[in-house]
């Protein structure tokens, strides 16, 4: 049985079911009614589930439980220090970290906060703080997003994060220290003769192949990038998609050549391409990319599938994927992309998915 | 003994309403009775009392939440606004608040 985490503008819903039947998964619980739920994920190592969820009245917090269905706990954080002047505006992504104990927060306005005790209490990163301060980040149109976090499998020092729109940051050194590295990455929203240098860089989404860590995958605003060094330099692997705009990016953990991405028109037309639900698999590092789309809807579907909104389950000959849509429709395939089947539909409008 | 006990002064005493589910994270209680000079400081007092409704109305930085309204006698005000005994404090969402869902 899967179980999925589907975070919503108007709850969290906890979807339960057996991808191998195609058959819808039931709904086991709504929790937060009202609230958007920006992310929601269980930590595999301790089963503690954590949910960030933002009230339009009341601001965001991070909740967590060990039991979906019952009581949850507000955390102690992620906020920020009196002294920074800074206020949290959303909890866009909780990963689980190397060390034990150890959780990541990427938040808006763009600051990571660690967790030592499973997600209870949490710290802001000081060092990535204060290169936000000294280097002048803009926000993209979703605001000033740290949104991805890729840790180094095996090696609790090594960092990577992304953040919309100031770029790629790594840390070799457990956060004490970050260093930026962008060349390749092409930002085409602006004047050629202000690309030079830039580190206004949409980045929408990024994740590293754990069998080979020095490569990261990156969907950026207007193609899509490879890195084999660990994220100083880049390569546009986007021909082939019918778009190189897009958010979700899923990666196949035992094949450090494959990524999966959901593209979509354009930034000024955010839907999926000429009404097709399609998502594009890569065998080989971005070379060429596969159409996968048996199943899902083919004609007259504009969704929208958002950054957080796509996820996996298993590896390899296991591979499942998922994904949700604003139009509150989910998805899912239990074969690695091959068919899918309708997950679940008319839910709210889905903000992000996670395989628990 | 706080600093103005002990100088023998009487601190003003507001009231504070609150609705669900503000209310629910304050003890299950609508009414409370706080001393204090300004809204801020009678906030800040529910909170070091009632832990779980930290961060709910005002911010990391004592601001009164943009979808949150705080009014004194009927007039809405910011956190900085003065308070005198016998004050009624009202702490209710804003009708914007969500209205980009």
């Amino acid at each position: 049985m899967t179980e999925l985490l589907v975070g919503t503008k108007k709850g969290l819903f906890v979807l339960d079911g057996d991808p191998e039947t195609g058959d819808p998964f039931a709904l086991v619980t709504r929790a937060f009614p009202g609230d958007v739920v920006e992310y929601a994920m269980r930590d595999p190592r301790t089963g503690r589930y954590l949910a960030s969820v933002t009230s339009g009245f009341y601001g965001p917090r991070l909740m967590y439980t060990d039991d979906p269905q019952g009581e949850w706990q507000q955390a102690e954080g992620p906020s920020f220090p009196e002294e920074t002047g800074a206020s949290l505006g959303r909890i866009w992504i909780v990963k689980s970290g190397e060390a034990e104990g150890v959780l990541y927060a990427g938040v808006d306005p763009a600051a990571l906060f660690t967790s030592t005790d499973g997600g209870t209490s949490w710290a802001l990163n000081d060092a990535l703080w204060k290169e936000h301060q000294a280097g002048d980040w803009q926000p993209g149109f979703g605001g000033l997003a740290l949104h991805s976090i890729c840790p180094w499998p095996g090696d609790p020092a090594r960092l990577a994060v992304g953040v919309s729109a100031a770029g790629v940051w790594t840390t070799s050194d457990a956060g004490q220290s970050w260093r930026t590295g962008f060349g390749g990455l092409v930002p085409g929203y602006l004047p050629e003769e202000a690309r030079q240098g830039t580190n206004v860089l949409c980045v929408h989404n990024m994740h590293r192949a754990p069998l080979r860590p020095e490569r990261l995958f990156l969907q950026f605003h207007g193609s899509v990038y490879r890195s084999d060094d660990a994220g100083d330099s880049w390569t546009d692997i986007a021909e082939g998609l019918p778009s190189g705009f897009g958010f979700p990016l899923v990666l196949d953990p035992a094949d450090p050549d494959c990524a999966f991405v959901i593209p979509l028109t354009a930034d000024v037309d955010r839907v999926t391409p000429r009404g097709s639900v399609r998502v594009y698999e890569t065998r080989d590092g971005g070379a060429a990319w596969l159409e996968r789309g048996e199943g899902l809807p083919g004609r007259e579907a504009y969704l929208t599938v958002l950054r957080q909104a796509f996820d996996r389950e298993g590896e390899g000959a296991g591979l499942g994927l998922y994904f949700g849509a604003t139009s509150g429709d989910v998805f899912g395939s239990g074969n690695g992309g091959a068919s899918w089947f309708t997950v679940h539909e008319r839910l709210a409008p889905v903000t992000s998915v996670r395989v628990a | 003994m706080s600093a103005s006990e002990a100088h023998g002064m009487v601190q003003p005493m507001a009231v504070i309403n609150l609705r669900a589910p503000l209310r629910d994270r304050a003890g299950g209680q609508a009414r409370h009775d706080f001393p204090g000079t300004s809204v801020g400081e009678v906030l800040g007092e529910l909170e070091r009392r009632y832990p779980p409704i930290v961060g709910w109305i005002l911010d990391e930085q004592g601001h009164v939440r943009a979808h949150v309204n705080v009014f004194v006698n009927g007039e809405r005000v910011r956190e900085d606004a003065p308070l005198t005994p016998q004050d009624v404090v009202h702490v209710l969402p804003s009708i914007s608040g969500g209205c980009d869902d």
